[in-house]
């Protein structure tokens, strides 16, 4: 054959073979263009759970979900002649339109991007018709917290739309951009059970971005389960009243019921209303909150530390008589020679003590749990007092977070051996450096949840259970929660709580004695220097039936027996009896005049 | 009986390969416009899959009427042929239709017919009754005549405005060549080619400092010949100044369409939402066929129209998506068989008409095949011709089947050509 005619046909050969090379490299070598396949024509339309709702004890509605409206754009099928139509529709300022196109076509030109997010169902029902007429715009409904009860915020937290922070821990890969997310308190406790799970509808589009049916006749589908109900432990009748005695004040109240650990008042005041964290305004209402100089966001049931004061005394001779160092009738004088006291000088035993709360009684009774003599050397003894002292703190949820299911609990504060170390040097500290802890001031530190759940082993004689908000998920209820036992005998309590009824018949609490409910409590005028004292309550009641422990907590309003006895006395009255019948200690308490 | 003899001695091997090349451009024409919706039997003449079925019909009859016409006929009348699409081709230029950019349609009624397309198989035809009797193509003039031939219509269609279809024009120099062309001539434009194309991917000093170091070693090692040093400077120059020139090319002499598919070739992933979008969309429905491909009416981006074209330029995405490498590979192995095929009969022939006119056919099928191919996996700019036989479109369909049974005619009937000699 001639030359030529071999080239000729070598060139054919060899560009045929350069072509099927070619291909075989993208369509079996290389992933990439599958994918691509995939990418083009595949849409996931997200469909959203609805989040679980939550009640009270009684099974009154505390939160509901109401729906919302998110404005989604795809630039590619946009006309850019309608933008007055959507601007006026949503009142934009000059400017914002491009603006948010040109960051919607950023993120993808054919994928849908928020444009407007949270139009509330009344400008939705305004806008809705002229805007879905609108090529490359469409609403996409979701919902948002609503709630039936303005307060309460500090418990129950608040839903927001997940940041770009938390998505990017989030090691479970189940967020997304633009998924709502419990952000704190019982939200944020029990996002799991409440955010339910997301569907997601794969549909096929053209390359127009219309749909054009399922993917693999929804093979791939998931339908979304809604997050599952809660009932809470709260009483809302009860946390309502409770909100309406501290109007005006600033402190906490946590009730518990000793007998399983659940919470039935859980405020924090001055509180806020949960839905202005809800919705378009949340982050001009956060702001405002977060300046407000009464601290409203600052969750004080479990975040503020208090020195607990007096009513730490019924602690103290709970561990005197435990360790062996105070007779439960034993009488020690107090001369008022060696801590500043309002109770007079005499014999006292450990419920007079308690009853009128002497100081000289319990420096003497702590100085004798911290200096047991079990070392010559003072410095060493002391050491050794205080830890042993610490570890029975410890048993009673204190200076340890005790567990409640709320996000930030405080731990409060319990001094120990290292604390006094570090502020005097190893050895060059005892007893008197630190006897002001004795009648529960100085380095100890409380928090108003403590005390209550101190209340609550006090009804319980020796036991409590993790204090918590949760009865029931859905239709499982909850929990059998563990039974907390603090290691003092239960003899010893009947002692303290007999000092306590007498605080409340006899003492400093008498303001709040009722003639047929017995209250066991102690109040506490927590020195506050250089402000006026903060004025606390703990206790129980009925004595011999507690349903119900409680901490009272009224920043700077002056003796605990005044503004916190009367506060706790009013609430004990309304869950025990179901009704208040002193209208005129109401008053007092609203007049709020503790001085 | 004399027909008899005739039927017998068609090459059958290449009426097969035809057919069923038709018979998959239709099938891939009905399942490129496929949607479940709308689309009905095949046979729909309201879609494009109905219409191309009627072009094929109507194909079956022009090879019905190549059979019965004598041959000698379009050796007799081919510049009058010739002559007629020349005159047609600036008819068209003066009072055709403008169809995306490019004048080159007649519009009767509902039908549209391609002029451009028809003058490929005259061009051939007059190429071969000029290269015919033996011409000695070192002669310039001899040349010029013969390279005039294809350029005045090649000219044409570049005025239309149709520059892939001017472009085919060009393959008939591998016509030239079989006939005793210096190969110098396809060779010097595929190196500047290959320069052109580099300037665009590699940095221009560097090309530049690279070029002007080899001339000077080419110098070194031919000091002693005058004549060499004068060559080798001479190419050096040419090839800077194209270098040089490519800017100016890009920006000031092509279309800016053209130029945008050109610098994708070099960079396809430069705006993929816009100039971009064929070529990537071609490549992902063909890389997304796999191995075996997707099957018959299940492709994708076929289905969901991502990729545009794509039953007359862009077929062979079809057929990669839904019959995957497999039958991508076969599709292309039938070419290669038909182009050897085509070759083997041109090389056969005892007149010399009938040989060029048989290179001629077998090069403009080669070229329409390699760039349509080359441009649906991204190695050649989108140049917007079609797949012989299988892309949707009647006058496509028709001139190829015209240019390839005259060749089938000519061959059944070289021995009578014998016989008379």
């Amino acid at each position: 054959m001639n030359e030529r005619a071999i080239v000729i046909r070598a060139a054919v050969l060899v560009i045929t073979f350069i072509l099927i090379v070619r291909l075989f490299a993208i369509q079996v070598v290389t992933d990439d263009y599958k994918l691509a396949a995939e990418n083009n024509f595949r849409r996931e339309i997200i469909q959203y759970p609805y989040r679980g709702l939550m009640y009270d004890r009684k099974g009154a509605l505390i939160t509901h979900n109401d729906p919302i409206y998110n404005l989604m754009v795809i630039p590619r099928e946009v006309d850019l002649e309608d933008s007055t139509v959507v601007i006026d529709a949503l009142s934009l300022a000059p400017g914002d339109y491009t603006e948010r196109y040109a960051s919607a076509r950023r993120f993808s030109r054919s994928k849908p991007s928020i444009f407007e997010r949270q139009i509330s169902p009344t400008l939705f029902a305004q806008i809705q018709d002229e805007l879905s007429r609108l090529e490359g715009y469409y609403f996409e409904a979701r919902t948002y917290r609503a709630y039936d009860h303005n307060s309460f915020g500090n418990a129950l937290g608040y839903v927001g739309e997940i940041s770009g922070r938390a998505l990017r821990r989030d090691t479970t890969n189940y967020y997304r951009q633009g998924d709502y997310v419990g952000i704190s308190g019982i939200e944020q406790e029990y996002e799991q059970v409440l955010r339910g799970k997301r569907g997601v509808s794969i549909k096929m589009v053209n390359a127009r971005g219309s749909v054009e049916g399922d993917f693999r006749g929804g093979e791939f589908d998931t339908v979304p389960v809604p997050g599952q109900d809660l009932q809470l432990t709260v009483d809302l009748e009860l946390q309502r009243y409770a909100e309406v005695l501290m109007e005006g004040k600033v402190g906490s109240v946590v009730a518990l019921d000793p007998s399983t650990g659940e919470v039935l008042v859980f405020h924090s005041s001055p509180n806020y209303d949960p839905s202005l964290l809800s919705g378009r305004e949340f982050s001009d209402n956060f702001l405002q909150l977060q300046r407000d100089t009464l601290k409203p966001l600052f969750n004080r049931p479990i975040q503020a530390r208090y020195p607990p004061g007096s009513m730490f005394k019924t602690l103290q001779a709970l561990i005197a008589m435990q360790e062996g160092v105070l007779g439960p009738t034993e009488q020690i004088y107090s001369d008022l020679t060696l801590i500043g006291d309002l109770a007079p000088a005499g014999y006292y035993d450990v419920i007079k003590a308690i009853q009128k709360s002497s100081n000289n009684y319990f420096y003497k009774v702590y100085r004798r749990v911290i200096m047991q003599g079990d070392h010559p050397n003072a410095f060493v003894d002391s050491r050794i007092g205080l830890e042993k002292w610490k570890a029975y703190c410890h048993q009673f949820g204190l200076g340890v977070p005790l567990g409640i299911d709320l996000p930030n609990e405080n731990s409060g504060n319990i001094p120990s051996v290292a604390t006094y170390d570090k502020l005097y040097g190893a050895n060059r500290w005892q007893f008197s450096n630190f006897y002001s802890v004795s009648i529960g001031q100085g380095e100890v530190q409380v928090t108003p949840l403590q005390m209550a759940n101190l209340g609550a082993i006090m009804a319980n004689r020796g036991f409590f259970y993790t204090p918590h908000f949760v009865r029931q998920i859905g239709n499982d209820s909850l929990v059998n929660y563990e039974r907390r036992i603090v290691g003092v005998d239960s003899s010893y309590f009947n002692v303290v709580v007999d000092g306590m009824e007498q605080v409340v018949a006899a003492g400093s609490g008498r303001r709040g004695f009722m003639r047929d409910i017995a209250i066991c409590g102690k109040t506490s005028t927590v020195e506050n220097p250089p402000y006026p004292d903060h004025s606390g309550f703990m206790g129980f009641a009925p004595k011999e039936d507690p349903q119900i422990s409680i901490a009272v907590y009224v920043e700077n309003a002056g003796q605990g027996g005044r503004a916190a006895a009367s506060v706790a006395s009013l609430l004990i009255e309304k869950y025990v009896r179901g009704e208040v019948t002193r209208p005129w200690l109401e008053e007092y308490v609203f007049r709020g005049e503790f001085f | 009986m004399v027909r008899d003899r005739l039927e017998n001695k068609y090459d059958w091997v290449v009426v097969a390969i035809y057919a069923l090349l038709v018979l998959v451009g239709w099938v891939s024409i009905y399942a490129a416009d496929y949607d479940p919706d709308v689309t009905g039997s095949i046979f729909n003449i309201s879609q494009n899959s109905g219409k191309q079925l009627l072009f094929i019909a109507s194909a079956g009859l022009l090879i019905t009427g190549i059979y019965f016409i004598d041959a000698k006929l379009f050796d007799t009348f081919s510049w009058v042929f010739y002559a007629i699409f020349i005159l047609l081709l600036i008819i068209v230029l003066l009072f055709g239709k403008e169809v995306a950019g490019s004048r080159s349609w007649f519009e009767l009624g509902s039908f549209r017919l391609q002029p451009s397309e028809f003058t490929k198989f005259c061009t051939i035809l007059a190429l071969a009754k000029f290269l015919g009797p033996g011409r000695n193509l070192d002669d310039i003039k001899t040349l010029s005549l013969a390279a005039g031939i294809f350029l005045l219509p090649m000219g044409l269609i570049l005025l239309q405005g149709d520059a892939g279809t001017a472009l085919v024009f060009t393959s008939l120099i591998i016509v030239l060549y079989r006939e005793g062309l210096s190969p110098l001539f396809i060779i010097a434009p595929l190196i500047l080619l290959v320069i052109f194309l580099l300037t665009l991917l590699v940095n221009k000093t560097a090309l530049i400092s690279a070029v002007v170091i080899l001339t000077l070693l080419g110098i070194g090692l031919s000091l002693r010949s005058i004549k060499q040093v004068g060559i080798i400077i001479g190419l050096a120059v040419l090839v800077i100044a194209t270098v040089q020139s490519v800017d100016f090319v890009l920006s000031d002499v092509l279309k800016p369409h053209q130029q945008r598919r050109i610098t994708l070739l070099v960079n396809p992933n430069v705006d993929p939402q816009g100039a971009g979008w064929n070529v990537m969309q071609s490549k992902i429905a063909i890389g997304s066929g796999g191995l075996t491909g997707k099957g018959f009416l299940n492709g994708t981006q076929t289905q969901f129209k991502f990729v545009p074209e794509q039953s007359t330029d862009f077929i062979f995405c079809t057929v990669g998506e839904e019959y995957g490498w497999l039958g991508t590979t076969a599709i292309l192995a039938l070419f290669a068989v038909l182009l050897l095929r085509v070759l083997m009969i041109a090389d056969r022939q005892k007149s010399g008409f009938a040989k060029v006119y048989g290179y001629g056919v077998a090069s403009i099928l080669f070229f329409h095949f390699a760039i349509n191919v080359s441009m649906t996996v991204g190695l050649f700019p989108v140049a917007g011709i079609p797949l012989p036989f299988l892309s949707y479109g009647g006058s496509s369909l028709w001139s190829f089947t015209i240019m390839l049974f005259v060749l089938l005619k000519f061959d059944a009937n070289r021995a009578q050509i014998l016989g008379r000699l």
